[in-house]
């Protein structure tokens, strides 16, 4: 018990099981590690699921990747059939078989050749096998499939025995092995191989679902090792097989305090006035024409500018289309293309079912490293699945994404229904950042208003902005609350208008004011200074009489002291006399 | 004598294990009894000579290949089931 609770990742694998690395994209993740070191795996599922293929890439992986050389037993292709149907895949075995890397022997039975006599085994097989896989030191075998013995062979209890035989054989050779089965009606193989596999088991299967096909992985199970239990997706391209681990079951991403700038001034500034974190998602709804693209591709130009890697999956234009309807918002995309900053891939949501679209955008982003992934629009994705679907979809596509910490914004188209606040997808609660982009209709005009719906991590601003689409790009402007509500558009600006000319005739009302005032103060100035003049005049007047009085008065003294001294006379005259006399 | 023989039988058979030995005693004795000087019997043991099976395209042991008249047959098994032996052979039963 205490053992099993040691059993985390990272830690000694000594007491582990060992695993044999298929090298197939995805497939190593979901096994946690790959398939069982030693010991036979199978692989079943119904014809045409892609068994032998995936059986091929084992081997040839193995050794051109790990350096393993592989035989692969064949009962149903030639040697030479098998290897030019595999040549599509850039798969060449005719070489590797040069190289003493693969040997295929091909086992053919025919029953009307044969006749069964008595008691026998499959010495010869294990003959055949034992001698081609010690020629070239095989680690790697494939017995594909093997059930055509029981076509060939009619004792089946013996080849029941023999078959556990071989297993058991095949483990003690020490090589690990995939045995691929045909899918039976009530068991996972026609024969019931699975009795005998026991170590690891593998389904695969090809679903058709409203005219699109998706194939799926499923480990049954898998002795002694960790793997994921869902059905995968997985892909057959010209590359092999790519198999998409989709769902991370924890919640332990990285996560970064990093923002990137959303390419449009006013939406950083009502974003902290820095933008979206890096490696968040961010959903853009609106209804049809409201500018859902151009925001998209501003937030790519944005990032491009800033010498960043964008991928733009568009499922509803062509990438001319795009580049050429952004040329008149001014936003030249194309510059990015030719520099190798930015990548489109247009394709249409009913090219192939929901799955294949994860498995084909998690292989392009993981091709093209970028930091910016833009899907315009998941709305169309639902043509192809449920809304369910849809959403298990996109929580993958975010789990990975922010997983690699790359920014994510959807576009997302919404339906004028009472419940319009909700996008189709209903991922608006995965999402980290969600912007909406509302058609206000009012005065006969539509114009688009924007809001922050959320955040998240984020002050941002609660406000509605006007969003306005021009020659030289987008641009988000204040609202006008007013006392008759919030106006946008023409009746903004007019209203705008109103108020300067408002604005201009209180200031003329004013002016006149002033100069009222003024014109006053000038004419009590006036009157002061005709007062003052008054009272100057009315002064020197009355400093006359003063002055004359005071004149007089002395005159008077002077008169009466002559007087004075007449009277007393001579003495005076005398002395005056005599003073001049004297003189 | 060599010329003639119209049987080329090769028995293939995996070292001395109960069904080889069963088997080759068992078409000695079909032989004897039925292509008496007629035919020519190679026993080949595959432990010696694995490649063999791969182009022979030897599965289950033993495998006798009757090469000769055509077509080729292969009878696989221990031949205790002489009637089963003598139709892959192609002989008539005469009683």
């Amino acid at each position: 018990m205490s053992k099993k609770l040691k059993k985390t990742p990272g830690v000694d694998p000594i007491n582990f099981l060992q695993k044999s690395p298929t090298g197939i994209a995805g497939l190593d993740e979901i096994t946690n590690g790959g398939l069982p070191l030693g010991r036979p795996t199978l692989i079943c599922g119904s014809a045409g699921c892609g068994k032998t293929l995936m059986s091929v890439e084992y081997v040839v992986r193995g050794a051109l990747q790990f350096n393993e050389p592989g035989v692969f037993m064949a009962f149903e292709e030639k040697a030479e059939e098998l290897a030019l149907n595999v040549a599509s895949l850039g798969f060449d075995l005719d070489r590797l078989i040069a190289d003493k890397m693969l040997k295929v022997d091909h086992v053919h039975i025919e029953r009307s050749e044969i006749e069964e006599t008595g008691e026998y085994d499959l010495d010869g097989l294990f003959i055949r096998l034992g001698y081609a896989i010690d020629s070239i030191g095989a680690k790697r075998v494939v017995l594909d499939t093997i059930e055509n013995l029981f076509s060939g062979l009619t004792n089946e209890n013996i080849l029941r025995a023999e078959l556990r035989r071989l297993f058991q054989w095949l483990k003690e050779k020490g090589v690990t092995a995939i045995i691929t089965g045909e899918r039976g009606e009530s068991s996972l193989t026609r024969q019931g191989l699975e009795e005998y596999v026991s170590d690891c088991v593998i389904l695969l299967d090809h679903r058709i679902n409203d005219q699109i096909s998706t194939r799926l992985l499923r480990i049954v199970k898998y002795r002694g090792s960790m793997h994921g239990t869902n059905e995968y997706p997985f892909l057959i391209d010209e590359e092999g097989i790519s198999v998409l681990p989709v769902t991370s079951l924890q919640l332990d991403s990285e996560v970064s305090s990093e923002t990137i700038s959303s390419g449009i001034a006013g939406l950083d500034r009502m974003l902290s006035s820095r933008g979206f974190f890096k490696g968040s998602s961010i959903l853009v709804s609106g209804t049809a024409g409201t500018g859902k693209t151009s925001i998209a591709a501003s937030f790519a130009d944005a990032t491009c500018a800033s010498q960043k890697k964008c991928i733009y999956f568009a499922f509803e234009e062509s990438p001319k289309q795009i580049l050429r309807n952004m040329q008149s918002i001014g936003l030249d995309l194309s510059t990015h293309v030719e520099r190798g900053l930015l990548e489109f891939h247009a394709s249409r949501p009913t090219l192939h079912g929901l799955e294949m679209h994860l498995v084909a955008i998690h292989k392009k982003i993981k091709k093209f490293s970028p930091d910016v992934v833009i899907l315009d629009p998941i709305t169309n994705l639902i043509t192809v699945g449920s809304v369910s679907e849809v959403k298990a979809m996109l929580i993958r596509l975010i789990d990975f994404l922010q997983n690699e910490n790359i920014t994510v914004m959807f576009t997302a188209l919404t339906l004028n229904k009472s419940t319009n606040e909700q996008t189709d997808e209903g991922i608006s609660s995965l999402v980290d950042a969600w912007l909406l982009i509302r058609d206000i209709e009012n005065n006969g005009e539509r114009n688009r208003g924007l809001y922050v719906m959320k955040s998240r991590g984020m002050d941002h601003s609660n406000q509605v902005r006007e969003f306005i689409i021009t020659a030289g790009g987008l641009e988000l402007v204040d609202v006008y609350l007013g006392p008759e509500g919030v106006l946008t558009g023409s009746a903004r600006e007019a209203h705008i208008l109103r108020e300067e000319t408002g604005i201009a005739l209180q200031g003329h009302a004013i002016s006149r004011k002033d100069r009222e005032i003024l014109r006053k103060r000038k004419v009590l100035e006036a009157k002061i200074a005709s007062l003052q003049s008054e009272f100057e005049s009315v002064e020197e007047e009355l400093n006359k009489v003063y002055l004359e009085e005071e004149l007089k008065k002395s005159i008077i003294e002077k008169t009466r002291l002559e007087m004075l001294n007449k009277r007393r006379g001579v003495d005076t005259q005398a002395t005056t006399k005599a003073g001049r006399k004297k003189k | 004598m060599e010329a003639a023989k119209e049987y080329l039988l090769k028995l293939f058979v995996t070292g001395a294990s109960p069904h080889s030995v069963r088997a080759i005693n068992n078409i000695k004795d079909i032989c004897e009894k039925y292509l008496k000087d007629n035919y020519t019997l190679e026993v080949i043991d595959v432990y010696q000579l694995p490649e063999v099976a791969q182009q022979e395209q030897i599965i289950a042991l033993p495998t006798l290949i009757k090469k000769s008249p055509a077509p080729e047959r292969r009878l696989v098994g221990d031949m205790s089931d002489t009637a089963k032996v003598l139709r892959g052979l192609g002989i008539a039963i005469t009683v």
